[in-house]
């Protein structure tokens, strides 16, 4: 079934062509309800029991748009930098497929309610790419159908489709790219780097939980090749089903490999929708792109225009939150990081997590210190994002809380961090359990400074000749012997002490 | 001059997965073509400063607060569907598409 692909090596690529990127991103909004009626919007209900008359399609029901809807599409329009239509309207897009159970999507065609405008991304080593948005605009979601028989083999000639349409008329924007060009070999790097700016936009939003494993936000990576120097674009392909950062990276740079080995043999590409497949990191033919003209937009005759007063706009604009780009700046002098310590933070995925630990208490310093390189490290080990860790900001200030007052050294903190990691429960209760509490009371550390002394009396004799730097080797041994809970400072004090020091 | 070919009837037709006989395509084409050139007939009427009308009501605006607001249940939902299993609507496979 597997035929073989040809690919070119990615040098030769881009020795020959330069790639063009297009993305379309979609993001499910976190409204309530649907776009046009009151059904919940939740993820992962049973199948249709979030659905009524108008998101069913039932002859009779009219849609109503959801004002808080629109709010965030005007929010989002007015936080990528786009003009906001004075007068817009919704059209129906027909087509024929199942996930819609009116027979049409309900979106908008050549009048988006947001148009013209920038989101500038930064790509790893701090080189920024402005990249043009050309509009946002309205539409609702698509059920979801659960394909059963024929390829799958379990029900031999029984091909059919089961339809869940829960997610039928839940809010979404797509945000489309203008054409991306003049990013030769870093292409596939600013595709990844636009969809993760643009996801952290939204989050700073609140408009949307961001989810790309849920579908919530998803993107669709048009590329297609030119030769250089040639005077208009080549064909391009949609590539869909790209559900992770990391794909969006390797959906385009797979995609300039097969279309530049294709094209240099002389053949052509075919304009069409293809689906990523994430295991095997490549793509694969899907259904011939209709145009736009099969779709027959017209105008939606059951909403009336939206037309945004400036008022209302102005108003939107004053809820915008500061923007991720600026946070950064903003953070970066405040803790006084260097670019390079900027970019480790931002490239951890640290800096809400460090924000938000820095709230909880923390020095900017140490909760920078945490993050990026122990709890780096527990995140890549278990192969999970930053976040996912299962500890909070605040749990990670308690630790820092306790190494600053002296209860926990920095090597005991680690012990707490792996047991709040593990499941353990809150810092004080690890360290409770694990008995992890810092010596500090004199009498058990005298015993244990007299009894190093007593066992290395050469020792001891040079310390009380005044051979200060001979105390290294009894404190060492104590804090052997009390297995590294004593405060290795307090013990030196008690040693020289002890030799009349 | 018909201005509604047959490979254009053919075209509309699949787009609506409507199964048409080679006498329905001239029939549909010839009647298509007078409704395109009834709706024509506005064209010699209308002039540039009239802007071309979708709705015939002067509103704008008008929302939905974003509450939750009581749907159906899934069996009600179904039950009008000719074919469900596991509270899903059971449909044929559109072979060769994928959404
Ligand atoms: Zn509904």
């Amino acid at each position: 079934m597997t035929t073989t692909v040809a690919l070119m090596d990615y040098a030769d690529v881009i020795a020959r062509f330069d790639p063009v990127l297009g993305l379309e991103v979609h993001v499910e909004l976190s409204t309530n309800t649907k776009m046009f009626c009151g059904c919940p919007t939740v993820f992962g209900g049973e199948p249709n029991t979030q659905v009524c008359p108008t998101c069913l399609g039932l002859p009779g029901s009219l849609p109503v748009v959801n004002e808080i809807a629109v709010e965030s599409a005007i929010r989002i329009g007015l936080a990528l930098n786009c003009e906001i239509a004075e007068w817009c309207r919704f059209a129906r897009k027909n087509y024929f497929y199942p996930d819609m159970p009116k027979n049409f999507q309900t979106s908008q065609y050549d009048e988006p309610i947001a148009f013209d405008g920038w989101l500038d991304v930064t790509l790893d080593d701090g080189e920024v790419v402005r990249v043009q948005v050309e509009r946002a605009h309205m539409e609702e979601d698509t059920g979801k159908s659960l394909h059963v028989g024929g390829a799958t083999g379990r029900i031999h000639g029984a091909d059919y489709s089961l339809l869940d349409y829960n997610r039928a008329g839940v809010p979404l924007i797509e945000i489309v790219t203008k054409p991306i060009t003049g990013t030769g070999e870093r292409a596939p790097e600013v595709a990844r780097a636009y969809v993760a700016t643009l996801r952290d936009l939204l989050k700073a939003l609140d408009v949307s939980d961001v989810r790309m494993d849920q579908g919530s936000l998803r993107c669709d990576a048009n590329v297609s090749l030119m030769e250089k120097d040639a005077p208009e674009f080549g064909t391009r392909t949609e590539t869909k089903n790209v559900n992770s950062l990391r794909s969006v990276e390797r959906a385009v740079r797979y995609e300039m490999t097969r279309q530049a080995a294709l094209l240099a043999d002389g053949g052509s590409i075919l304009q069409e929708t293809r689906h990523f497949e994430e295991a095997s990191g490549t793509t694969r033919g899907g259904r011939r792109k209709e145009t736009s003209e099969d779709y027959r937009y017209f105008p939606e005759p059951d909403l009336v225009p939206i037309a945004p007063s400036r008022d209302w706009v102005e108003r939107l604009r004053t809820t915008l939150p500061e923007m991720p780009a600026a946070r950064r700046k903003r953070i970066q002098e405040e803790w006084s990081l260097t670019d390079l310590e900027l970019r480790d933070l931002v490239n951890a995925g640290a800096v809400d997590l460090v924000a938000a630990t820095v709230d909880a208490g923390a020095s900017a310093a140490e909760a920078r210190s945490w993050w990026v390189s122990y709890l780096s490290q527990q995140a890549n080990n278990r192969s999970v994002e930053l976040g996912e860790l299962p500890i909070t900001a605040g749990q990670v200030a308690r630790v820092i809380a306790l190494v600053a007052d002296g209860s926990l050294t920095n090597k005991l903190a680690r012990e707490v961090v792996d047991g709040v990691l593990a499941g353990e429960g809150e810092p004080d209760e690890v360290v409770d359990r694990r008995g992890l509490k810092v010596v500090s009371d004199d009498s058990a550390l005298y015993a244990a400074v007299d009894e190093a002394l007593a066992a290395q009396p050469d020792v001891a004799e040079k310390i009380r000749d005044g051979k200060v730097a001979a105390a290294g080797a009894i404190v060492g041994a104590v804090m052997k012997a009390t297995k590294g809970q004593a405060d290795a400072k307090r013990v030196r004090e008690l040693i020289l002490e002890r030799c009349g020091g | 001059m018909p201005s509604i070919s047959r490979g254009e009837v053919e075209h509309l037709a699949r787009l609506a997965r409507l199964a048409v006989t080679e006498d329905e395509v001239d029939r549909f084409a010839a009647q298509l073509d007078q409704i395109v050139q009834a709706v024509a007939q506005v064209g010699q009427v209308a002039d540039q400063d009239i802007p071309p009308t979708s709705h015939a009501v002067p509103l704008t605006n008008v929302f939905r607060r974003d509450d939750v607001r009581p749907g159906l249940s899934q069996q009600q939902a179904v039950a009008a569907a000719p074919a469900a299993e596991d509270g899903r609507f059971r449909v044929p496979r559109i072979l060769g598409e994928e959404a």
